[in-house]
């Protein structure tokens, strides 16, 4: 990929900038195209004729589609056509055609394939009209005709249908076996303890909707500007399922609004949108409602108990963590809930299991810090616990059983500076001020307390490639098929080319989000930096090769003898490390070499060998404040303090805005997130921004973040980690100790809203 | 969302014409104020007005003294403007407090005083069209009963409907005794504000007294009920610090004698029932005592008896009995205005 594609209008460091050194902090190169309105969204491109598609949504939980009465609704001026099962273009019967990269085990949802409905807002019909608008009134009209079934959608109640899950999935690994005799540790050891835990339903919501506009090209190509974390992921899935090759279609997502994992799987929004281009062979925009985001992939609603002994000096003895959560009956969802727990502290006896259900529920996704949100959340309040029935502060239980190892794998971790997220955590927040018995402190008709949690995360590289273009002019277009969510991918990645080639920021550009780039992970698990970072600088340190190359050929060149770790590229030069009087610029350089430019492409792979024989994770130490008004249940977070070991940080302002956006998060995940089910209909009820409540402004205070030193050059060659999940891994679970330690009560279900926190 | 006829009159009169023409009970014309309710249910295809008659345009955003000294709040003025209003702030700080502690500030700029006491109520089931509801489609049921009733009503509700009213200025209005002015082709009407919203009963699709082609001019405030300025608070409870309907919220207004005797009270419920909760009587067990704790908690018995959980929101009894005795307490020590949203000060000196 060698010239910048113009729609995707990628966005460059202001003038100005300058000089960037991994480490330092800039500002995010998108933020004027965002704020300025000028970053288009998938919703946004505009297209010459286009239609426009509305959703229908099942209203039944389960059962099949007898038929449907249309009339009404194809009376609207306006409407175009109305596609159902029963008249949609030709899709593709098998399974594999509709596994996308992350689909886990089983059968995935194939929209309007069928008359089978299998969860309640399942896509049944879109309505295609000349105007937004007459197709929303005309979806109003659609009147479906139902054989209704029982449906199961409650968890407590269907507990004994619990399974082993089946089928692989990106990022999941099974509970590892059991080391030791957990039970028999259990039962002989002094001081013990064990509780259940229940976390609801969530649903990521970002703020961009779920769209996709495909633009049809008068030769039938398909260009689709889609909302996902993977431009390339979307273009494989639109392929299998509809039979056209890898050059009929195009996927771009330039900027997109948040994700948090809802856009690691396609959504039904984009088969939906290219059946329509396909049918009616013109391009077409198909939008979610707010509504309808709560009618695809959540946070599975998960059950677990967690039993933990120790020696009175707290050495523990025994750890067993048991979690069920809810899957759909297509596929088997599953994620690492319980095997953090085998990882965290040293113990040698160790009993992991997770299981599964299948209910009538469309199958959940990956959401922020998947598993640990709530697999880390319960080990940690059970270590809180562990803590009071030791009579020993929360933070000395953890030091005690610090691992400097991987219990369960026995692997050193490639690196682990958690004790200094303890230590410069513990300072800045002033733990050792804290009394020790719950109830010490009051605050007019609040009680005050002080809780800590231990946070961890995977620290994961995928392969990627890169292409790097230096120009005549001076420019360095840099590319690779990645996504930017709001992460800040577009500024770190141009801020690691910057510094790595020694030029001023504003001449390098990042492009990605284009199916047709040079082949990206899915920005997803926190591994977007340590994988696409790690390509381009790989990319530029090919290019740099080259350009001595080129050096040393020049008529006199007093590069000649230089070998590259002789050189160095600084200032927007190639110089000698010796003599750094003896320099080029780069553009002089290409025009004396007679180039208009040079382009080099670089495949990154991981060091597998050297990685398999660490454990990878990073690491997080949280300590928050809370106030509780006792009579009324309300919760204040009022101060928090989190301290990050997760490598090198490359860019210091993004990755501080990663933390911190996940800090809120956890606050949330703690007191307000939860999706609502009424089991009797099968149906969500509060999938609207209204009544499914996040944080806002005033439910936020103090929020201080700590990087730790560390440098991992196991993980990336740029030492970074990842900072995407560690942020909010821990936060709940410190919230909800806090809670304790102002009240005496202990919470262990998600979110903690006045009703819990009065009757506990 | 249905298609619609729209016009936006200039004068009150041609609004009153506007809102009969070719009136269809099943598809009822409306008036449209700042939309922020309206527009959302006519998305969420809960309400199919046929046509919309834009009030934006009428005279009736002042605010200004009546001439028995009392206040009137047009129906246009916007909530933010009423809670700002510095004869409202200074007079009537219940009101700022309780516009203050609702919805976000965007929000308050575009709604009025009059959509404010139309607003409907954000039971969850009344939203979904997907499911039976009574109040959206008389005769099919209420889905509520025996499912996700975290928000709805203890107090008031019938086997037809369990749905609260969301609005937070209307406990204000309730306690300090509002005049609510309505006109319509037939001429003008005042109803007093005890009389406006009402009970579902039987009939849950109706929330209020209004009929459908009156239009709200005025609210007025008696002058009299300024006398409660120096001890009032508005407390709500809610599932997040901002932007939340009320869990269970509490308007009170106290008057103090010299002796520190109680001489006037008024306390109104919000939250808990399909109106702002009153109890005469329940007030009166204050009239002439001296505050203390055990007269609270007797006046939050009486004022929640008879109340009724449905379950998921039977906390939501004692959260109330606890705010009445909090709030009670609080307004007898001053005033609170909820100005400084989000700002501890504020808050703490109810803590
Ligand atoms: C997310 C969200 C959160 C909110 N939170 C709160 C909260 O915490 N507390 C709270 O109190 N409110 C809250 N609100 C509700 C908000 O206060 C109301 O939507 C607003 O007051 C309605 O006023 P409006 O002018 O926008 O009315 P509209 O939406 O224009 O109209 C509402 C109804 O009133 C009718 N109407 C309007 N004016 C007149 C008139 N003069 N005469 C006759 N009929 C009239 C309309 O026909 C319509 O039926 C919230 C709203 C939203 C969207
Ligand atoms: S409580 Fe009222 S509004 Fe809610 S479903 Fe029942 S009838 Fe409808």
């Amino acid at each position: 990929m060698t010239e910048l594609i113009e729609p995707l209008k990628t966005p460059t460091a202001e003038p100005g900038t300058g000089m960037v050194q991994p480490g330092m902090s800039v500002s995010r190169v998108d933020g004027r195209a965002k704020v300025t309105g000028a970053a288009r969204y998938a919703a946004e491109h505009p297209a010459a004729d286009l239609a426009y598609g509305v959703v229908v949504n099942s209203t039944i939980t389960k059962g099949r589609i007898l038929g449907f009465d249309l009339a009404d609704a194809l009376r609207v001026p306006g409407v175009i056509d109305i596609i159902t099962h029963s008249n949609r273009p030709r899709m593709r019967p098998f399974k594999l055609s509709y596994k996308d990269m992350t689909a886990p085990g089983g059968f995935p949802f194939r929209p309007l394939y069928d008359d089978v409905v299998f969860y309640s807002g399942q896509p049944i019909a879109l309505v295609l009209a000349e105007t937004f608008e007459a197709a929303r009134h005309a979806a109003t009209l659609v009147r479906p005709d139902y054989a209704v079934e029982p449906h199961e959608t409650e968890l407590a109640a269907h507990l004994h249908r619990a399974h082993d899950p089946h089928g692989l999935k990106a990022g999941f690994a099974p509970p590892p076996k059991e080391k030791g005799h957990a039970q028999a540790a259990f039962d002989a050891a002094p001081v013990k303890i064990e509780a259940e835990f229940h976390s609801g339903v969530e649903h990521h919501n970002p703020m961009e909707l779920f769209a996709s506009t495909v633009i049809r090209e008068a030769d039938g190509h398909l260009t689709i500007y889609d909302k996902t974390q993977s431009s390339q992921n979307s273009r494989w899935y639109v392929s299998h399922v509809f039979g056209l090759s890898s050059r009929k279609v195009t996927v771009r997502n330039p900027y997109v609004g948040g994700a948090f994992g809802s856009g690691l799987r396609p959504q039904y929004q984009l088969p939906l949108a290219v059946m329509a281009a396909l049918k009616l062979k013109r391009s077409v925009r198909v939008v979610l409602t707010r509504q309808q985001m709560f009618t695809f992939g959540h946070r599975p609603e998960t059950r677990q108990a967690i039993k933990l002994a120790a020696e009175r000096d707290g050495t523990l003895v025994s750890i067993q963590h048991d979690a069920v959560a809810e899957t759909s009956r297509r596929e088997d969802y599953t994620e690492v809930v319980v095997n953090w727990s085998g990882q965290l502290y040293a113990c040698d006896n160790i009993r992991l299991s997770y299981h599964l259900v299948d209910l009538d529920n469309y199958t959940p996704i990956d959401m922020r810090a998947p598993g640990a949100a709530h697999g880390v959340h319960a080990l940690e309040i059970a270590m809180d616990e562990l803590s009071y029935a030791l009579q020993m502060d929360p933070l000395a239980l953890r030091l005690k059983n610090y691992a400097e190892i991987d219990p369960t794998k026995n692997l050193p971790f490639s690196t682990k500076a958690l004790r200094d997220c303890y230590t410069q955590g513990a300072a800045r927040f002033g733990w050792d001020q804290r009394p020790a018995a719950p109830r010490s402190m009051r605050k007019g008709n609040e009680w005050v307390g002080w809780g800590m949690a231990t946070g961890t995360w995977d620290a994961m590289q995928m392969f990627a490639r890169a292409s790097a273009v230096l120009h005549a002019d001076g420019r360095l277009v840099v590319s690779s098929a990645a996504t930017d969510i709001g992460t800040g991918t577009y500024t770190v990645m141009a801020m690691i080319a910057a510094a790595s080639m020694g030029l001023p920021m504003e001449r390098v550009t990042f492009q990605l989000g284009d199916s047709t780039l040079p082949v990206a992970p899915i920005e997803g698990g926190s591994s977007h930096v340590t994988t696409v970072g790690s390509a381009v600088e790989g990319a530029c340190e090919k290019l740099q090769k080259r350009l001595l190359k080129l050096a040393k050929a020049l008529p006199d060149s007093p590069f000649a003898k230089a070998k590259i770790d002789e050189v160095e590229f600084a200032d927007g030069t190639l110089r000698l490390r010796a003599r750094p009087e003896v320099r080029i610029e780069l553009p002089q350089l290409l025009q004396h070499a007679g180039e208009a430019r040079v382009e080099v492409k670089y495949l990154m792979l991981p060091d597998a060998l050297k990685q398999r024989k660490y454990q990878r994770a990073t690491h997080s130490a949280v300590f928050c404040e809370v106030h509780v008004d006792e009579d009324f249940g309300t919760v204040r977070v009022t101060r928090v303090v989190s301290a990050i070991a997760a490598g090198k940080i490359i860019s210091a302002k993004t990755a501080h805005s990663q933390i911190t956006g996940g800090v809120v998060w956890g606050i949330s995940q703690a007191l307000h997130e939860e999706t609502l089910q009424d089991h009797r209909l099968g149906r969500f009820m509060n999938a609207n921004f209204a009544e499914y409540h996040v944080a806002v402004n005033a439910d936020i205070h103090d929020i201080e973040v700590i990087f730790v030193e560390e440098d991992d050059r196991v993980v990336s060659r740029l030492g970074a980690k990842g900072v995407g999940e560690i942020g909010l891994v821990g936060v709940a679970a410190a919230v909800s100790n806090a809670i304790y330690h102002a009240t005496g009560r202990r919470i262990r279900d998600t979110p903690i809203t006045p009703d819990k926190v009065i009757a506990a | 969302m249905n298609p619609f006829a729209y016009s936006a009159p200039t004068d009150t009169d041609a609004a009153l014409v506007a809102i009969q023409t070719d009136f269809n009970d099943s598809m009822p014309n409306r008036f449209l104020a700042g939309g922020t309710n309206l527009v959302d249910l006519m998305k969420a295809d809960v309400m199919h007005p046929a046509r919309l008659v834009d009030v934006n345009g009428l005279p009736l955003d002042a605010i200004s003294e009546t001439a028995d000294g009392g206040l009137q709040l047009g129906a246009l003025a916007r909530n933010a403007d009423t809670a700002y209003h510095p004869w409202v702030r200074t007079r009537y700080p219940l009101l700022t407090a309780a516009i203050l502690a609702g919805a976000s500030p965007q929000i308050r700029n575009m709604a009025s005083n009059g959509g404010n006491l139309l607003q409907r109520t954000r039971c969850h089931y009344f939203y979904d069209v997907g499911v039976p509801c009574n109040k959206r489609d008389p005769g099919s049921g209420c889905s509520a009963i025996g499912g996700v009733t975290r928000q709805h009503a203890i107090l008031g509700a019938s086997s037809h409907c369990i749905a609260t009213h969301p609005s937070d200025l209307c406990v204000a209005l309730a306690a300090l005794g509002a005049r609510v002015h309505v006109q319509s082709a037939r001429g003008e009407r005042e109803i007093e504000f005890a009389d406006f919203h009402r009970l579902p009963g039987d009939t849950p699709q109706h929330d209020t007294t209004l009929a459908a082609d009156e239009l709200i001019t005025q609210i007025t405030l008696p002058a009299e009920a300024a006398a409660f300025a120096a001890h009032s608070v508005y407390l709500k409870l809610r599932d997040r610090a901002s932007y939340a309907f009320a869990l269970v919220s509490v308007a009170a207004a106290l008057q103090l004698d010299d002796a520190g005797r109680i001489t006037q009270a008024r306390i109104a419920l919000g939250g808990v029932a399909h109106k702002p909760w009153r109890k005469p009587d329940a007030e009166a067990l204050l009239h002439g005592a001296l505050p203390h704790d055990a007269l609270f908690a007797r006046v939050a018995d009486a004022l929640l008896e008879g109340a009724q959980g449905q379950g998921q929101n039977d906390f939501k009894i004692t959260l109330a009995h606890r705010a009445i005795i909090r709030v009670l307490q609080s307004a007898v020590v001053g005033t609170l205005t909820n100005r400084d949203e989000g700002d501890a000060s504020a808050e703490e000196s109810l803590q």
